[in-house]
């Protein structure tokens, strides 16, 4: 079917805005009265707090408030999914993050001084910072309540793997881990929270992911009714996973400081603040065994991966469940035992970031099937041919794979081609200098599968001249959804993109759409939207068969009018319509929902139809190893997705050019160095996120097979793009000079010596008091 | 601490400021001018989210004293082009979808219009070299990239 609006690339609904400086996002905005919010945090990442003086701190001019957690009204832990995380400490801090103390000053040079003023007594705690120390008898442990660190342990029973390994002819076992990684959005995270008397509560503003469940965090925290707490969304500069539970906390603390002082209060991180208490993507502790027949058929896989969940939940029970389900690959074998934990640690607490969970497996799974190719003499596409997901195919999870197209072939085929594979593959070099190719496949669930209740909301409503606003509650994290929204509703309307407003996401006025995370805004929000314009459309239709006396059938919609088919003479602007429409009583909204398929889930064993639908994807990276100093440099890289149907081409190849680069980022050159629970890379001198000079030439390949279930047949492509390079590019070295690195980052030194040079124990000397 | 006088021209306007000497031309430009364009995203000169041209080069303006500024020529993205009167760069980002969370994207165009304004031609490893200084963590560069050099081919027709 022939689209006009949707499936074409259409300028993104905030150009102007965002090239003139105009776009507001939270720090930019200020209000008469306005204090400085500032926390103080930690000085240890275990410690029990046996005192905090505030008396000083309090008698500075021009401090307006200072809090410690007693002063919390209400729940003085929240969590999304376990309440364990310290809205601030008050009996012992288990992160270096950890908030002791707020202040409200105005200005920050007094907040800060305030805080110096603040004499906070510890009592130091021996602390645990390896997540497989942590699991052993007699570890410390972060949550004493709980009996032991283990945050959750997920498991996959398939088969029975002591019979697969038996009828193998080759077992390989391998380890592989991966490293702290920071979000990275530019934007540091920033709040402002004003006293609302009206509400008898409080307004948040801030850069803010999920405002529906920072709105019920902060609730809890202040003991408050959700309808007293609106938290209003200003633009994201940038999440990706990231400003979800480090937000609800500062909402928290910013309006506990703002319903003190009774005047607005801004919280704003800098760089480093946010370096230390943003939670990070999960550092991996991964043991694969696998057993195939010498012809390359797998028969079994044992999987046993330890995740660091750092200090405090957050997502980890989440994160490690999407790991569980695509912890195989995307490969049948019809024997399976998968173990993934989430551990506590003093280190920074871990959460979501773009790929939930699946960079890390795939790092693992995809090395390993390349390891196993070559222990096989076999060709890593042919090893893979033989073993990946086809029409039909069972899952490691028992789920049958036929409501959809399985699509993995076909997009692995095109990325080889694309970089030319074939040719590349056995290239010889002299020198220092060496070339390789690899790769790297996957699937990935869309959504949050059964992770919980998934749904998401629309409302859409036509104003008297013909201008319309859509309300919903799944937000644009930057990635382009309210251009892509709003050519669904032009879409189904019939009416110009420029004629339509998506509204500002704030709780107090849109409809609930779940959270903007698991690549799911496009195919949920995206579905909820065009129920929603579709209803609103027949509304009108109604109205207008009424008026004009003739079947509904008859009347048609576009180009910005109904009318009546078979009669010319009948036809109205869609402003005209809305009038009439308004003249009858009718009025011109319509909300619409989208519940997603069900899906089903057997914990004990692992099992079920863990997401409703999948995506397929593959990264290709043709990469150069200098054997002198072990530095790595990729040359290019082909990233073919299938995403079901792209409603905006380019946004979407946005998506792939920017998975791309923060997965190159992943693989080569990205590391939170945390020692001993004290974060040693505190900002992008030293943490390194890859420029303009980084990033090479990237081929986006956008495949498309509609989807039974998603809005024009569209999936999803935020996070795919982003799980697979790390993979491809450690492939790529081993094909390029032989040296398998299974630790990330590919770091030159890891390259050239197979370690790397920093300690993660220890403490420098200046600190040893 | 005593203020001290300044002056200095923003988007072609003058100004006359007392500001504290430890104020940086950042925070002048946000809280003194309403000027909120320009972003801080490191405070170390690191992220480029706060570039702006001083006497035409790019520079950070988080690494400079307001006073350092004092009788020098600033222009910050709400001097590049506003509604209908558009820069090359600001038409050409628009096209090639050359920002999405859009954070960065003043600091990147700050910093391609100081390349332009010294390589009226560029190739692409100059642009990749001089927006290297400005991070940007959702596009991965390639439709920023293709924006700088279409925007250069415009400017030489004109």
């Amino acid at each position: 079917m022939a689209y006009k609006v949707v499936n074409t690339p259409q300028i993104r609904v905030d150009s102007l805005a965002k090239v003139t400086g105009q776009e507001k996002y939270a720090a930019d905005y200020s209000f008469p009265g306005m204090l400085c919010g500032k926390v103080l945090r930690a000085k240890f990442p275990h410690a029990l707090i046996s005192k905090v003086d505030v008396q000083e701190a309090l008698k500075l001019k021009g401090v307006h408030a200072v809090l410690i957690a007693q002063d919390i009204p209400g729940s003085k832990k929240i969590g999304a999914v376990i309440e364990d995380q310290d809205v601030l400490s008050g009996e012992k801090v288990r992160f270096l993050g950890d908030g002791v103390a707020l202040v409200a000053a105005e200005s920050m040079e007094i907040a800060e001084r305030a805080l110096e003023l603040i004499k906070v007594e510890y009592e130091p705690l021996p602390g645990v910072f390896d997540p497989l120390e942590a699991l052993k008898p007699g570890a410390p442990l972060l949550h004493p309540e709980k009996g032991d660190n283990i945050v959750n342990h997920h498991r996959v029973r398939k088969g029975d793997v002591k019979e697969g390994f038996a009828r193998s002819e080759i077992v390989l076992e391998r380890e592989y881990r991966t490293q702290f990684v920071e979000h990275s959005y530019i934007e540091p995270e920033a709040c402002i929270a004003i006293p609302a008397p009206d509400l008898k509560g409080v307004q948040v503003l801030g850069s803010i992911q999920n405002p529906f469940s920072t709105r019920k965090m902060v609730a809890r925290a202040l003991n408050l009714e959700l309808n007293r707490v609106q938290i209003t969304q200003t633009t994201l500069g940038g999440s990706f996973g990231g400003k979800d539970e480090v937000m609800y906390i500062m909402a928290a603390r910013a309006a506990m400081l703002a319903l003190k002082t009774g005047k607005p209060v801004k919280m704003v991180n800098t760089r480093e603040e946010s370096f230390i208490e943003s939670y990070k993507r999960h550092p991996y502790y991964m043991h694969y065994k696998v057993g195939a027949t010498r012809d390359g058929k797998l028969q079994a896989m044992e999987i046993y991966i330890v995740a660091d969940a750092g200090a405090y939940a957050s997502q980890s029970p989440f994160v490690t469940w999407r790991s569980t389900v695509q912890a195989t690959g995307p490969y049948e074998i019809p024997h399976v035992k998968t173990d993934v934990l989430a551990v506590y640690t003093n280190n920074t607490y871990t959460g979501a970031m773009r790929g939930f969970g699946s960079p890390q497996v795939i790092f693992a799974v995809e090395s390993l099937m390349d390891e196993l190719a070559h222990e096989l003499n076999m060709d890593p596409v042919e090893l893979r041919r033989i073993n990946i997901f086809r029409q039909g195919s069972i899952t490691a999870t028992g789920q049958k794979l036929d409501d959809h197209v399985v699509s993995l072939e076909e997009v692995m085929d095109k990325a080889l081609s694309a970089i030319n594979y074939r040719e590349k593959i056995g290239q010889k070099s002299e020198g220092p200098i060496k070339r390789g190719v690899g790769f790297a496949i996957s699937f990935r669930g869309c959504s949050l599968g059964a992770e919980g209740l998934d749904y998401a909301n629309a409302l859409i409503s036509a104003q008297a001249d013909g201008s319309i606003y859509i309300s919903t509650g799944v937000s644009d994290n930057g990635g382009g959804l309210k251009t892509v929204l709003s050519q669904i509703v032009a879409e189904e309307l019939g009416v110009p993109i420029s004629d339509i407003t998506v509204n500002v996401v704030d709780t107090a006025f849109v409809p609930d759409g779940g959270p903007a995370v698991a690549s799911r805004s496009t195919i949920m929000g995206g579905n909820a939207t065009r129920n929603a314009a579709i209803s609103l459309r027949e509304k009108l239709v109604e109205a207008m068969a009424s008026l004009w006396g003739v079947p509904h059938e008859e009347i048609g919609v576009g180009e910005g009018k109904f009318f009546h088919i078979k009669n010319p003479d009948l036809s109205l602007s869609f402003s005209k319509v809305v009038e009439e429409a308004l003249r009858m009583g009718i009025a011109p909204l319509a909300y619409g929902t989208y519940v997603a398929p069900q899906v089903t889930w057997d914990e004990e064993l692992g099992q079920g139809n863990a997401y409703f639908t999948y995506v397929y994807g593959c990264q290709a990276a043709e990469v150069e190893v200098d054997l002198e100093t072990g530095k790595v440099r990729v040359l290019r890289v082909a990233a073919a997705h299938d995403l079901g149907k792209a409603i905006n081409l380019k946004t979407a190849e946005g998506q792939i050019y920017g998975g791309v680069a923060m997965g190159l980022g992943y693989g080569l050159l990205e590391e939170v160095e945390i020692q001993e629970g004290y974060t040693r890379t505190l900002n992008f001198d030293t943490y390194l996120v890859p420029t303009s000079c980084d990033v090479p030439q990237v081929t986006p390949i956008i495949v498309e097979n509609p989807d039974p279930y998603g809005p024009y047949g569209a999936k999803s492509l935020g996070e795919p793009t982003n799980e697979l390079l790390a993979a491809a590019i450690a492939n790529a070295i081993f094909q390029a000079c032989g040296r398998r690195i299974r630790e990330l980052p590919l770091t030159p030194e890891r390259v050239l010596l197979g370690r790397s040079l920093r300690e993660k124990k220890g403490r420098r000397a200046s600190e040893i008091k | 601490m005593e203020k001290v006088k300044i002056k200095l021209t923003v988007n072609a306007r003058e100004y006359e400021l007392e500001v504290y000497p430890n104020q940086r031309l950042l925070d002048v430009l946000r809280e003194n001018l309403h000027l909120t364009g320009t972003k801080e995203g490191c405070g170390i000169g690191e992220c480029g989210a706060c570039t702006v041209l001083i006497n035409g080069d790019a520079v950070n303006s988080c690494l400079v004293l307001a006073p350092q500024a004092d009788g020098k020529e600033v222009v910050t993205v709400e001097g590049l082009g506003q509604g209908e009167n558009l820069h090359p760069l600001q038409e050409a980002f628009i096209k090639h979808f050359a920002f999405q969370c859009g954070f960065c994207t003043p600091g990147m165009l700050m910093a391609a219009k100081a390349l332009l304004l010294k390589i009226p031609d560029p190739t692409e490893e100059d642009i990749r070299k001089w927006l290297s200084g400005v991070l940007c963590r959702c596009t991965g560069y390639q439709q920023i990239i293709d924006a700088v050099k279409e925007a250069a081919e415009e400017m030489k027709k004109c």
